[in-house]
């Protein structure tokens, strides 16, 4: 992004300003109806199908399955929240479903090869994840290389590097270890609870996400921290010359998707109770994807969490209504790739305000 | 001696007939009228000078001459007849040749010095894209011949990035020279240029004059003008302000190039003295292989910093703001050592800059103006960490009502809003901080009259109330408006400092041109 700043002609830049300007004050009713469709129009539609749903198969709008829904979507949730921090500061960190995939792998192997308790598998991953963060940071901002592709280096390491003690197997209670000696630990059952638990009637993940989702909006749009991450996003060298410490807080973007990344990563291992090798692997796109859903949403036209919690959920939704009806599993991917193209074309087709990401290359 | 190559070229009657004729050029962007009816002709065998300050339009009308702004207004015409310039190819098509200020668009990074030589040739699919270097060669060295560069092949097989940024000038030249144009264009070419190589340059403008091309020669310098035009055309506020045949008269053309509001507001200023030095550098060196410096920047006074491009101004000023790390010596803040190490650091003690190019430097796209006014200091707006959208939009009217910005309030993008008033956001939510230091760098670039005028009073206020502002500029007339004292920049050396008052515009144009 810093590459290649263009110079804008002053005299097409003011010009530009003075139709905005008459914009702002006499908006033709084409525009209004226009202006409306991008800021509730994804709103709209996730009603709408919700109702479809709801109406047409009696299953869907139950309390189990509206559960059931908010918990499927808490893992690309939390994910799409990891991503979108880094979309924040015109970034992008590829190596988010590694870093998930990461923490199942770490969970397993204190629990299992190691006999702990499930709070020192937590702690083990919560390390794990920020140590990623950490390395991300230094490579994009110490080393200089795009955000892009040193994350896109370090996925590639982290998917091999955690086949290495295991020799690529998955990690189960009592499995045969290479000495031939039986593993010594199980999943502890509070660890499993943090999938399968419940605080009154709602299930741990949901709460967890939605804790999650509140603080990072908390973060992003009401504190000081928040307004230098989208100023770095917005135009880093205007950050920089207005006294921000850029590289510290690019980095920062990074050690919070780190974080928030091995935190979807434990809830992915509660539920699937082993330490699957390919765990997390999928995920990275479709946190990509919310992420990028939520830019649409209200026509804020930049990453936030709101957009990316709605967007996590719509595409819930979707997937519980197809299999609902009957799609069968292999469909799911084109659903979500139109869900995403659907909100794609909120923001960058339709909307007449410009959007606010494009991701460094 | 100049005039020798001019006398006998005029006086020849096959170079007198205009070889291109602009008439009644129109230009707008949106509803900004930039170019409002200009009326030019170029004669085969004259060099004609075009001055003007700053956003006067210059390079808008350039720009029109060599095809990138096809929707123009008026008509142009070659050989009498009128012609239509859809493009940059068609532009040379036709024999206008335009070597652009800006060399860093037109250098193609990635090939060789050979290819870029060659590059006109390339796009046109005459020779072929799939050509080892070996075949280019020998078209490469004809070209660079034509401007007896006299580089060998080892350096027209280099990265044309390794070229320092005169010879890439020189390459444009070239480039422009081997298309045999009947009208060459030249946007500021010595503003790179050393001294020997502007006389290089000089000779071949003169050359080429003796062969019959029309040459439009863009300069801020009016001593250059003095020695290579046949014509001057001033240029201001999109329309032609003075005309004359050589032998001119400068004045004329001074008063022709000053906007009025520069004119009243030099009449209203009164030179403030200050004595206490604010910032001291002390064997400063600002570029490479240029002597080192010893600068004091004082309290209570407006220093305007004059220079070209690539004197050294943007390095003093982001040298100091803690951006860029000087290449050596030393700086002192209040006699007190100050080694800033990031611009948070000179931001904390006071010292503020608002940087030469606003889009790029300054603007966050999208953010409204409450939002643009506090980034600098969310410290103030905050407690904890948490942001007061009150204490936000306070600020933002802060600076709406303080520097008159024409906006229907804080929260409106300032991206919405037109050049000047851009310009009083970025340049006001410093001024209401309390600056000890501010550096002003080009701040009047791409700005109205009128905000141009407001920016000046606020600076001089400013200092009046004992702070330290400092001006850089490559305009004269600016500078002389609006600073009590002028320090002239040339290569990264000081060449003058002295009161406005005590010195003349060409004392200091005479002194921005000198070289080592």
């Amino acid at each position: 992004m810093s590459g290649n700043t263009t110079k804008v002609e002053q005299p097409r830049e003011a010009a530009v300003g003075k139709k905005a300007v008459a914009g702002a004050s006499g908006l033709t009713t084409g525009q209004r109806i226009q202006d409306s469709v991008v800021k509730y129009g994804f709103i709209a539609v996730t009603v709408i199908l919700f109702i479809y749903f709801a109406s047409t198969e009696p299953a869907f709008a139950t309390q189990v399955s509206i559960f059931q829904m908010l918990k499927g979507a808490a893992v690309t949730a939390i994910l799409g929240l990891a991503v979108m921090f880094t979309m924040v500061v015109g970034g992008l960190d590829l190596s988010i479903g590694s870093t998930a995939g990461l923490s199942v792998q770490l969970a397993a192997m204190t629990m299992v090869f190691y006999n702990l308790t499930g709070s020192t598998a937590v702690a083990v991953v919560i390390v794990g994840g920020l140590v990623v963060g950490l390395l991300n940071a230094f490579l994009i901002v110490v080393c200089k290389i795009p955000d892009l592709l040193a994350t896109l280096g370090v996925m590639f390491v982290i998917q091999g590097a955690k086949l290495i003690p295991v020799n690529g197997q998955s990690i189960s209670s009592g499995m045969t270890l290479r000495n031939g000696n039986t593993a010594p630990g199980k999943f502890t059952a509070d660890f499993l609870k943090i999938d399968r638990g419940f605080i009154g009637k709602v299930p741990v993940p949901v709460i967890i996400m939605l804790v999650l989702v509140v603080l990072a909006w908390f973060v992003l749009s009401r504190t000081t921290w928040g307004r230098v991450m989208y100023a770095i996003g917005a135009n880093p060298e205007a950050a920089r010359l207005a006294g921000v410490r850029v590289g510290f807080y690019h980095g920062l973007a990074y050690v919070i998707s780190g974080l928030l990344a091995s935190i979807g990563g434990l809830i992915l291992v509660s539920r699937i109770g082993q330490g699957d090798v390919n765990a997390g692997a999928s995920s990275l796109l479709e946190a990509v994807a919310v992420a990028l859903v939520g830019t649409s949403v209200l026509g804020m036209g930049k990453p936030n969490a709101w957009g990316t919690l709605l967007g996590a959920l719509l595409v819930s939704i979707v997937l519980t209504g197809l299999t609902m009806k009957g799609f069968q599993y292999y469909h799911q991917d084109t659903a979500k790739g139109l869900v995403l193209l659907v909100a794609l074309l909120f923001s960058f087709t339709i909307s007449r305000r410009k959007v606010r990401y494009t991701p460094a290359t | 001696m100049p005039d020798l190559g001019a006398a006998t070229v005029a006086g020849a009657p096959a170079t007198g007939s205009p070889v291109l004729e602009l008439d009644d050029i129109t230009m707008a962007f949106g509803t900004n009228q930039v170019l409002k009816g200009v009326t030019v002709a170029l004669t085969a065998g004259r060099v004609t000078a075009l001055l003007g300050a700053n956003g006067a339009g210059k390079s808008t009308l350039i720009k029109v001459l060599s095809g990138v702004y096809p929707d123009h207004g008026g008509t142009v015409s070659i050989a009498g007849s009128p012609v239509v310039m859809e493009s940059p190819l068609a532009a040379a098509r036709h024999g206008i040749q335009t070597v652009h200020q800006r060399i860093d668009e037109n250098i193609v990074p990635g090939l060789t010095v050979a290819e870029n030589l060659v590059f006109e040739e390339i796009i046109r699919g005459e020779i072929p894209p799939v050509r080892s270097l070996r075949r280019l060669l020998p078209r490469a060295r004809d070209i660079a011949a034509t401007l007896d560069l006299g580089w060998p092949d080892s350096v027209l097989t280099k990265d044309v990035f390794e070229l320092g940024i005169a010879d890439s000038q020189l390459l444009l030249l070239a480039r422009a020279l081997s298309q045999r144009p009947k009208v060459l264009v030249l946007d500021e070419p010595t503003s790179t240029l050393s001294a020997s190589e502007v006389e290089r340059l000089f000779a071949l403008v003169r050359r080429l004059r003796s062969e019959g091309v029309a040459v439009l020669y863009v300069t801020h310098r009016l001593s250059e003008v003095r020695e290579l035009a046949d014509e001057v055309v001033v240029l201001r506020d999109g329309r032609i302000s003075n005309r004359q045949e050589a032998p001119f008269e400068m004045s004329a053309v001074v008063r022709a190039m000053l906007s009025e509001s520069v004119l009243e507001q030099s009449h209203d200023l009164v030179e403030q003295r200050g004595e206490v030095v604010a910032i001291g550098l002390r064997g400063v060196q600002l570029l490479p292989r240029c002597a080192a410096i010893d600068l004091d920047l004082r309290y209570g006074e407006v220093t305007g910093i004059v220079g070209l491009i690539g004197a050294g101004k943007s390095e003093l000023a982001r040298g100091i703001f803690g951006v860029d790390h000087l290449r050596s010596g030393s700086m002192t803040f209040e006699g007190r050592p100050y080694r800033p190490r990031h611009s948070k650091d000179a931001v904390r003690r006071g010292v503020y800059l608002v940087p030469e190019d606003r889009a790029a430097e300054a603007m966050l796209p999208g953010w409204s103006l409450a939002w643009t006014s506090t980034l600098p200091f969310l410290g103030s707006v905050s407690r904890a960490k948490v942001l007061s959208a009150a204490k936000e939009n306070k600020v933002g009217r802060d600076v709406v009502d303080g520097f008159g910005v024409v906006a229907t309030g804080p929260s409106q993008p300032v991206d919405a809003l037109s050049g000047g008033n851009q310009q009083k956001v970025v340049v006001g939510r410093w001024m209401r901080a309390a600056p000890r230091v501010l550096l002003l760098d080009e701040p009047f670039r791409g700005v109205d009259i009128g905000a141009r005028g407001d920016i000046s009073h606020q600076a001089h206020e400013l200092a009046a109330a004992g702070a330290c502002v400092v001006v850089l500029t490559s305009d004269v007339e600016e500078a002389r408006g609006v600073a009590d004292r002028i320090v002239v920049l040339a290569e990264g050396e000081v060449h003058l400092d002295n009161y406005t008052s005590e010195i003349g515009d060409d004392a200091i144009i005479t002194s921005m041109s000198e070289v080592a």
